[in-house]
């Protein structure tokens, strides 16, 4: 029997439905990613990035179809069935940063590592912390950091816990061009030394270009990409 | 980490954040408020407590109209408790040529067992005693101590020899004060105080005498308990077991007041406090939604978070009741100074009760306040993090309500003492929110309507109050009450503690003169006009005693409680009058018209209706001297007896009772050194006794001064409270707020435009409170004006203007102020901030 993938999801479908009209996001979309692999997920502005991203990762449940992440069908466990899936086996970074103001930097990246009862929650947050760069500003609320610094707490926060599948939505999306650079530099060379199975979704297409496989979602479909093909 | 870990962290770091520090400060103001009234009224108990034993003489009395049997002396030692005995009687007493009736009581060793007996060696000089002391002892066998009264009617002085019975005394004291000296107060004659080893000599008690035979008994609490237990089963017909109830009439009645007055200051301070905290509750939760999300994303399940929240809510509760609980105790000290010497004693110690339902409170307070978003924060989806909306918690789920408006009506129900005021009040607050939410939702409508040129900063301000429509009303609410406090206090302060003390003027009857023969009326009354004394009133009184009603044989067995028994077994005094006397006020039924007079019609107390079970229609049938007269109840009456005036509990009209033989009695004010007037009265009819109530009403008085100082001082956290709630239901807002305006600037509102957009939102939102609270404030003051102090109440018109002109002023003002902050910074740094 062969490896599981990292992530699987199976004939896909996601409906929203208003009084007006029942609007169609996902249609019947098969993905495979295996571990290990740095995939990007390109699209439009309202393609139904995020809404993919939220399904894969269990943030969110489809209207039909199946999502497995390493051979367990998440899509029809509950939502504390889900959070367990993903406290063990998945890190997160946000376009909106999402640290919570009143912790401060240190505390932001102890907060996983205290959910899973992890006992080294501070020297772990802290070799986290140090990896991105940020060991003099542990101690800082996230008012005081920049975005880009922001960001760094935000990456730092997700590999602490050394998850083996890293969602990204958009991490350069708040940034300037310059800081976003170093961002997806910093993003990239710590998932290569890690060996994380990386999912990023980006309209961004020098981000995506950093990654092996890319894939287009349009019309509710993923097409793979070609090193060649942009996003309009 | 552990769920209690989790919680304590996320607490310390949510502490920067204003709401919970406005959570806390408002739980701690309830706490306070509850413990340190709860710890004082406590303190005040045990004082009347004590008083009341003071009054009686011991702990627990037997009395009985024939020798109590040996068995209770015996239990007594039993369980070693200290005891003794005493016997009263009424009797002639001789000196010279001069009689007097008199009640003699001859007390045993160690009376009184508590409270003392002052005597000195002279009769008082203008109300001044010289070298009064308390007794160490009881008058030694062969002497006898008399009252002031008793020593000027028969001109006595110590060392003058007596005759009661068959035995000549002498007089070996003056008898200055006998804190025993509770009971009908117009039954008793001046007092002759004997040793009980004497009684026998004077050879008045013989078959058929009127004689009260008492045993007293003091000690342990629970050992009196067990000896009351034990009394109440031996005790034979006839014989009453009394404990430490039995306080005077007058000074329970201005206790009760104030402590109804104190229980209201505090309802309103843990109100507004609750509200406060449930305001300041928004914001928490709006922001612990965010982060429970966030938690839930990193794996955190359902139960975990609920083993936060729930610790979370612990940890506040625990934190300001314990707080609360420490300055609720040092509060107390303040309010017990304040109350000072209102006793005769100084105040016993405060008990651990307040402690634990300070605690209590403050716990399941703050689990009400969090409840309405306890599944809301518990089940936040952890999509949340990609999509704002989802999870918003639904405000309009009313059942989540139901825990905190059950606390609210647990606290006014409490607090108010009794089940009428209480209820008042809760219709007031219920009908507050209504007409709250009802004007709020109302005034949005008209506002919206209104003719606004374009983009006016108005329209803006505006269409503000529209799109946060629940906000809106929740913040009405918030700033009512808060402002209802304000004025509340300034109508209590001015207004209502001011007639309750004019309740009781400085001319108040200070004096009564009880056995008033008819043909003495003409005398007394001439003594009035003479002595410069206007508004005397006498009031004939005839003496009767209930045998049936409606034509049942009255059964006084059938009266479980022992007060009613008492009541019903002993004789009325009837009176006739024409019109209602002016401080009475009418319940039920109506009083008689002229052309009634002569009809056998009766209106009753309401106390006494009451405690009998009798109601309008019910006939009852009096003994008067051997002959039945049987009337209609046709009335029931409320009487203040704190006023000191004469008043009954039964009363006929006129041509129905003068034809049976009748006293007079009358009360009225003597001016401070008329005594030689009325002794000259007292001289002439030798008949008559007058009974000095000045320093019963000193008390009374003294009890309104101090209580009204302490029910200000609760007022000061009513205030407190008023202004957490103001300032909650601006923070509650506050986040949304800076957002919006972040979001004008960026879309190049200038400051000024949003500054005015802001005041106008306000100005909207202050004079509608405004309005709510000045009405609902005035209700309030009418409820307790007219239902709990009897006293007219007037609109207080400028009050009401300046309280409706300064909220609106007031509410924009706080609100430019805790905004103008966020005016400076740039849509970046508001961004940031948010």
């Amino acid at each position: 029997m062969h490896k599981p993938f990292a992530v699987e999801a199976i004939s896909l479908n996601k409906h929203v439905s208003s009084s007006e009209a029942r609007l169609t996001i996902l249609e019947n979309l098969d993905l495979a990613v295996p571990h290990g692999e740095r995939l990007a997920i390109v699209g439009r502005s309202g393609s139904g990035k995020s809404t993919l991203l939220g399904l894969l990762a269990g943030l969110d449940s489809p209207s039909s179809g199946k999502v497995l992440v390493d051979g367990i069908e998440i899509s029809s466990l509950d939502e504390d069935g889900r959070a367990a899936v993903r406290g063990r086996k998945m890190g997160f970074v946000f376009q909106s940063f999402q640290l919570l103001p009143s912790l401060t930097a240190l505390e932001n990246v102890m907060l996983p590592l205290q959910l899973a009862g992890n006992d080294n929650a501070q020297s772990q947050a802290k070799a986290a912390l140090d990896r991105v760069g940020l060991s003099q500003r542990m101690s800082h609320y996230p008012r005081q950091l920049s975005g880009g610094e922001q960001q760094r707490v935000a990456i730092a926060r997700a590999l602490a816990p050394e998850p083996a599948i890293l969602f990204a939505d958009e991490p350069t999306g708040n940034l300037d061009a310059a800081t976003g650079q170093q961002i997806i530099e910093l993003l990239f060379s710590l998932n290569t030394e890690d060996g994380t199975t990386l999912i990023l979704v980006t309209h961004d297409n020098t981000l995506a270009a950093g990654c092996r496989r890319r894939l287009l979602l349009n019309g509710g479909k993923l097409d793979e990409m070609r090193g060649e093909e942009l996003v309009a | 980490m552990n769920a209690a870990g989790l919680a304590w962290r996320q607490l310390k770091s949510h502490w920067s954040a204003g709401d919970i520090r406005v959570l806390m400060l408002a739980l701690v103001l309830a706490v306070t408020a509850t413990t340190s009234v709860g710890f004082f009224t406590d303190r005040v108990e045990s004082a009347l407590e004590r008083q009341g034993a003071m009054l009686l003489g011991g702990d627990l009395l037997v009395s009985g109209a024939k020798p109590l049997a040996e068995n209770y002396r015996l239990e007594a030692e039993r369980l070693q408790l200290a005891s003794t005995a005493t016997v009263e009687f009424p009797s002639m007493v001789l000196h010279g040529e001069r009689t007097q009736f008199a009640e003699i009581k001859a007390v045993g060793a160690g009376f009184p067992l508590r409270g003392e007996l002052v005597i000195s060696d002279q009769v008082a000089v203008a109300g001044v005693t010289p070298g009064a002391l308390p007794a160490a002892e009881i008058p030694a066998a062969g002497t006898v101590w008399v009252e002031p009264r008793l020593a000027k009617l028969l001109d006595l002085k110590v060392g003058d020899t007596v005759s009661v019975g068959e035995r000549e005394m002498p007089v070996s004291a003056i008898l200055e004060r006998e804190n025993s000296r509770g009971g009908d107060m117009f039954s008793f004659a001046p007092r002759l105080m004997m040793n009980l080893d004497d009684v026998a000599a004077t050879g008045l008690i013989q078959y058929g005498s009127r004689v009260k035979y008492q045993f007293l008994v003091a000690g342990d609490v629970r050992k009196v308990g067990e000896y009351a237990v034990w009394a109440n089963k031996v005790a034979a017909r006839g014989e009453r077991v009394q404990d430490v109830s039995a306080a005077r009439p007058e000074i329970r009645s201005a206790l009760e007041k104030a402590r109804q007055f104190l229980g209201l200051s505090t309802m309103v301070a843990v109100i507004l406090a609750i509200v406060a905290m449930f305001l300041a509750s928004l914001p928490h939760v709006q922001r612990s939604l965010d982060t429970y999300a966030l938690m839930r994303c990193f794996g955190a399940s359902k139960a975990l978070i609920m083993k936060i929240l729930l610790w979370q809510t612990f940890m506040i509760g625990f934190l300001g009741s314990l707080l609360g609980c420490l300055l609720g105790y040092l509060a107390q000290a303040g309010l017990a100074a304040l109350a000072g010497s209102l006793f005769l004693e100084a105040l016993p110690a405060p008990g651990w009760m307040p402690l634990l339902s300070g605690m209590g409170l403050g716990l399941l307070t703050m689990l009400a306040v969090i409840w309405p978003h306890l599944a809301g924060l518990r089940d936040v989806p952890a999509l949340r993090i990609l999509r704002r909306d989802a999870g918003d918690i639904d405000r309009r789920a009313w059942a989540g309500y139901l825990p905190i408006t059950l606390v609210i009506a647990a606290m006014i129900f409490w607090h108010a003492g009794s089940f009428k005021l209480g209820g008042a009040t809760l219709l007031i607050f219920i009908g507050l929110l209504s007409l709250t939410a009802l004007l709020a939702m109302f005034g949005n409508q008209v506002l919206q309507r209104l003719p606004v040129s374009k983009a006016s900063a108005w329209k803006l301000g505006l269409a503000g109050l529209k799109r946060r429509p629940l906000m809106a009303i929740a913040q009405v609410a918030g700033f009512s009450l808060g402002l209802m406090a304000l004025i509340l206090l300034a109508l209590v302060r001015g207004d209502l503690l001011n007639n309750w003390q004019a309740s009781l003027p400085a001319d108040a009857p200070n004096r009564f003169i009880i056995n008033i023969q008819p043909h003495q009326v003409e005398g007394v009354k001439s003594f009035f006009t003479e002595a410069g004394i206007a508004d005397a009133e006498v009031f004939p009184m005839v003496r009767g005693r209930l045998v049936a009603v409606n034509g049942e044989p009255l059964d006084t067995t059938k009266y479980d409680d022992e007060r009613a028994r008492r009541l019903a077994e002993r004789e009325f005094n009837l009176s006739w009058a024409a019109n209602m006397q002016a401080d009475n006020q009418m319940l039920e039924g109506r009083w008689w018209t002229e052309a009634e007079h002569g009809q056998p019609l009766l209106s009753l107390e309401q106390d006494l209706s009451e405690t009998l079970g009798l109601k309008l229609g019910d006939r009852l049938r009096y003994d008067i001297a051997g002959s039945m007269l049987e009337v209609t109840v046709t009335s029931i009456r409320k009487v203040e007896w704190d006023t000191m005036r004469a008043n009954f509990f039964a009363v006929m009209p006129p041509g129905l009772l003068e034809d049976y033989p009748a006293s007079y009695i009358s009360s009225f004010y003597l001016p401070l050194g008329q005594d030689q007037s009325l002794n000259r009265l007292v001289q002439d009819f030798s008949n008559l006794t007058v009974i000095d109530v000045a320093a019963l009403m000193e008390q009374v008085r003294g009890i309104m001064t101090k209580m009204t100082h302490a029910i200000e001082y609760v007022f000061i956290f009513g205030l407190l409270a008023g202004l957490a709630v103001l300032y909650a239901a601006l923070v509650a807002s506050r986040d949304e707020r800076v957002r919006e305006a972040m979001l004008l600037r960026v879309l190049g509102a200038s400051n000024r435009q949003i500054v005015l957009a802001g005041l106008a939102e306000f100005l909207s939102i202050g004079m509608v409170s405004a309005l709510v609270a000045t009405l609902a404030a005035s209700a309030l003051a009418w409820y307790v004006s007219v239902h709990l102090l009897n006293i007219g109440y007037q609109f207080n018109l400028l009050l009401a203007l300046l309280a409706f002109a300064g909220a609106s002023v007031l509410v924009p003002f706080a609100a430019w102020l805790g905004m103008r902050g966020f005016l400076r910074l740039s849509p970046r740094q508001l961004l940031q901030s948010v």
